[in-house]
């Protein structure tokens, strides 16, 4: 993926043209900036923009990335302190603004939150402000003491003169040391010298979800704030027509009934389900479109083209394909897919937003403060420096909140009642009809044979949407998307990890109606479950085994390979599996992290599934919190095997079908097998950790149930499919 | 105005019978921490208790609680956040974000005041709700560990 492009072009992610507004000129007359904690006041003396020093000690770090459960919050923390050379036990932290980002500068660079991106992309910079904080509080100090800042140090928020042995605290000379001049380059601490990343620490922000005192963006209330719910029209591009307020503005509670944009309606209401329950009253007609005769049949049809299609981007090369498909002892050939599928959030999509003609504000969850930010300015009609976006927790992201959609609704309702706070919530089915879909792709895999069974050709053709031909135009290279290749991309982040000396990966784009978006994993997903078992397959096809096979292609691709080394020595693969249990194995680079994966199943004589355990590993380079890693790959098996298990959205007359976790499942405790994990970094690189472990888990389980039952399953999800025949 | 007793205290509420417990408690008592997910009682968020049993309070109608039920919310489950099972979520780090938390700490806390030693069956069986940031892993040893907790506390002579 090319990070500088999404980072950049994310921005853009913004609709609609600004909005003229209801004319009326009302004061800001609520006091924003008081309601949540974690707003920076400018009141408060900083030493720089990442570090604010208390006279109590207390350390208060500034996070620009969005913390979604993922844990990038307390790395990034972790970042900054162990340069600080503070006391981890006094350090708390807050967001800046993207209003504060925007009027100093961007001294926080990108607050965009996605990709596995929130380490990897700003340790160098984070690490730097907190070692510039360091020397400035050391400058103060030696001011104070008149001595050379060189014969000081500083160590757990104690700055000691190493020749007289007198010793301060942070907080004593905080404030003169926000005074003073930052460095101009500073030196960073060699990996083998740090005590704060690498360790196991406990999260900054886990007291507060236990007791039920975290806010999230649906729990925001300001003072005479009003409720929202909102329905779009269920197909997409299609538009509101008319509809009929009558009914539902004599409900209890309803202050307004008004059009959203030109495809949505919005009820106002005291409360939020006095507001749910009168849009149920709202007779809506809507002018559906051309979308509307769009189905599932339609889209598989329209993506089996182009499995076969004469044109198509090519994304990695090498050798001859065509000469060495011809000359292979045997050829074999594969169809797969994989369906659109929700991100599910648990907490619905929502923000809050009060606007005058001079100013607004958005209190919501997002992946992407500066795209809010952007979102809320366009839709505001009013220039970004009169605008700001607090950030709330968010209940999941996934990708999700990387869009702003929910932004540009909450602020055009706000508009229509100018001063007075609108809290927009959606509901769940709302969530479900109007997400950013996983996108909907098919492969076709033929692969070139040898006589002794070694993989000469390669081609996997793939065939279906673009992520960024919809969203993000510009990051296309000469129409090509080259985030389609994760995973099978010749070099980077997502490079393959096997070497074939025939190879084509292209993409035929097929783009539908229903807008594609960055989905935990994003394409990595699919393309792991193609490459994986088709791999797999050519294994089982030339009696070979499947490790011993994979590792004949991976001589060039150590890391890889030790990765799932490590988790075919955890799973014991040179012995039988225990008894009934049969295993599956995967391997990837993703998100610039290697990672393996061998699932143990077994699967009853009537066709059900038990995951019994999970062998991971994973290289990111630097481990900045172990536990947290770990954290983040059984939950990612999570959300890649509901994915596999039941992850499906269809489409019938150009809507989605599934509109709640009724028709739309996620997995439960009772299915999650036991994951037993291993962090090994290898050093010298930053790799991701939230996404890159997603990509294994799938593979790995529908191999383990090939090797159990023989049947070999291309067309995801499994709920679709029969393990055993009847 | 219809009267009920929220943790602990009696609460009045201005609701029609039929609100979902869910939104008489974010809405008219004022506390966020139980969670809308779904609204169809298929994710868990939403968990309260009613008289120490796990409810769905999305599609718990108020006219449905009697005021002197007991409804606990997660604000009440303990004075000062250390019910046994706040405690082993805390050691464990088991939440990731947060959301859906609320209602499988509600929802752990019922299993263990009906099952003091619950097996993994027996957590499989009781234990539905959705997470989609997939915490399963350490909801399951943290379950375990707050039973520990509970006996080690029980054993002291504190009150369970």
């Amino acid at each position: 993926m090319t990070i500088e492009t999404i980072k950049v072009s994310r921005r853009q992610f913004v609709f609609g043209a600004a909005i003229t507004g209801a004319g009326l000129s009302v004061g800001m007359a609520l006091p924003l900036s008081k309601t949540l904690a974690a707003v920076p006041g400018s009141t408060r003396p900083e030493v720089n923009a990442w570090v604010v020093v208390a006279p109590d000690d207390t350390v208060t770090i500034r996070i620009a990335r969005s913390e979604m459960g993922q844990g990038t919050l307390t790395g990034l923390a972790q970042l900054v302190a162990e340069e600080l050379e503070c006391d981890w036990d006094k350090v708390t932290w807050e967001y800046p603004t993207p209003g504060e980002n925007l009027a100093r500068a961007r001294v926080w660079q990108s607050f965009s939150t996605g990709g596995s991106q929130g380490i990897r992309s700003s340790h160098q910079y984070v690490r730097e402000g907190g070692a510039a904080a360091r020397q400035m509080l050391i400058e103060a100090a030696a001011d104070v003491w008149g001595v050379k800042s060189a014969e000081c140090v500083a160590a757990n928020s104690i700055i000691t003169h190493t020749p007289s042995g007198r010793t301060t605290t942070f907080g004593k000379v905080a404030n003169a040391a926000g005074q003073g001049v930052p460095p101009t380059t500073v030196t960073l601490k060699d990996p083998a010298t740090w005590k704060v990343i690498g360790q196991p620490l406990p999260r900054l922000d886990t007291l507060e979800k236990l007791t039920g005192k975290q806010v999230f963006g649906s729990d925001v209330s300001l003072p005479g704030m009003v409720n929202a719910a909102i329905t779009a029209c269920p197909v997409h591009g299609g538009k509101l027509a008319s509809f009929d307020a009558k009914a539902a503005s004599a409900m209890a509670g309803v202050m307004s009934v008004v059009a959203v944009g030109d495809d949505a309606v919005a009820v106002v209401a005291d409360t939020w389900w006095h507001a749910k329950t009168a849009l149920d009253k709202v007779v809506i007609t809507w002018d559906k479109g051309e979308n509307a005769n769009v189905s599932s049949a339609s889209i598989d049809a329209f993506l089996t083209e182009g499995l076969s299609a004469e044109q198509a981007f090519v994304g990695n090369e090498a050798g001859d394909i065509k000469a060495g498909l011809a000359r292979a002892a045997r050829t074999y050939s594969a169809d797969y897919s994989y369906p659109f599928q929700n991100h599910a959030t648990m907490e619905p999509m929502n923000a809050t937003a009060v606007w005058t003609k001079d100013r607004c504000e958005v209190w919501c969850p997002t992946q992407n403060g500066e795209a809010a930010l952007a979102a809320a300015a366009a839709a505001a009609g009013l220039p970004q420096e009169q605008c700001d976006v607090h950030k709330v927790s968010l209940g999941g992201g996934f990708g999700r909140r990387g869009a702003s959609d929910f932004v540009t609704q909450a602020v055009k309702i706000a508009m229509t009642m100018p001063g007075t706070p609108v809290k927009l919530l959606w509901t769940r089915e709302e969530d479900m009809l109007h997400g950013y879909y996983h996108p909907i792709t098919k492969a076709r895999l033929t692969a070139g044979l040898d006589a002794e069974g070694n993989v000469d050709a390669l081609h996997v053709r793939i065939s279906g949407q673009s992520i960024l031909a919809t969203l993000i135009p510009q990051g296309l290279r000469d129409g090509m998307d080259p985030v389609v290749f994760q995973a099978l991309a010749a070099e980077g982040d997502h490079a393959l990890s096997y070497t074939v000396p025939n190879l084509l990966v292209d993409h035929a784009m097929r783009n539908t109606h229903l807008t594609p978006g960055f989905w935990r994993g994003v394409n990595v997903n699919q393309n792991a479950i193609y490459l994986e078992c088709f791999v797999d397959e050519l294994a089982h096809e030339t009696g070979q085994d499947p490790l011993a096979f994979r590792q004949k292609m991976m001589r060039n691709h150590p890391l890889a390979l030790a990765v799932l080394n490590k988790v075919a020595e955890k799973a014991e693969w040179d012995k039988p599996a225990p008894a009934g249990r049969h295993r599956g194995l995967s391997v990837c680079k993703a998100f610039g992290s290697y990672v393996a994966a061998c699932a143990e199943v077994s699967v009853s004589a009537d066709g059900k599934l038990t995951m019994h355990r999970i062998f991971a590993a994973t290289d990111p380079g630097y481990a900045v919190n172990p536990q947290q890693i770990e954290a983040q790959v059984f939950g990612s098996f999570v959300y890649g095997l509901s994915a596999m298990l039941y992850g499906e959205c269809t489409v019938q007359d150009g809507a989605v079908e599934q509109r709640n976790f009724d028709t739309y499942p996620s997995m439960k405790i009772a299915e999650m097998p036991h994951v037993d994990t291993t962090v090994m970094p290898s050093g010298g690189f930053w790799g991701g950790v939230g996404e890159p472990t997603i990509a294994v888990a799938a593979p790995a389980v529908l191999n383990a149930i090939f090797a159990a039952t023989g049947t070999r399953v291309r067309h995801l999800p499994l709920k679709n499919q029969a393990l055993r025949s009847a | 105005m219809v009267k009920l007793t929220i943790n602990g205290k009696v609460t009045e509420v201005d609701a029609e019978g039929d609100t979902p417990l869910l939104w008489v408690l974010r809405e008219q008592a004022g506390l966020t921490g139980t969670k809308y997910g779904c609204g169809i009682a298929q994710c868990g968020s939403c968990t309260v208790h009613i008289d120490g049993e796990a409810v769905r309070s999305c599609v718990y109608p108020l006219a449905a609680v009697q005021e002197n039920q007991k409804i606990t919310t997660i604000e009440g489950l303990s004075a000062t956040g250390d019910h046994p099972v706040q405690q082993a979520w805390a050691q464990l780090d088991t939440p990731q974000c947060g959301y859906c938390q609320p209602g499988m700490i509600m929802a752990s806390a019922a299993l263990l005041g009906n099952n003091p030693e619950p097996t993994d069956a027996d957590i499989d069986k009781q234990i539905t709700n959705i997470c989609r940031c997939g915490t399963f892993q350490r909801v399951r040893e943290g379950i375990h560990l707050a039973a520990k907790i509970n006996t080690a506390q029980s054993s002291k002579g504190s009150a369970k």
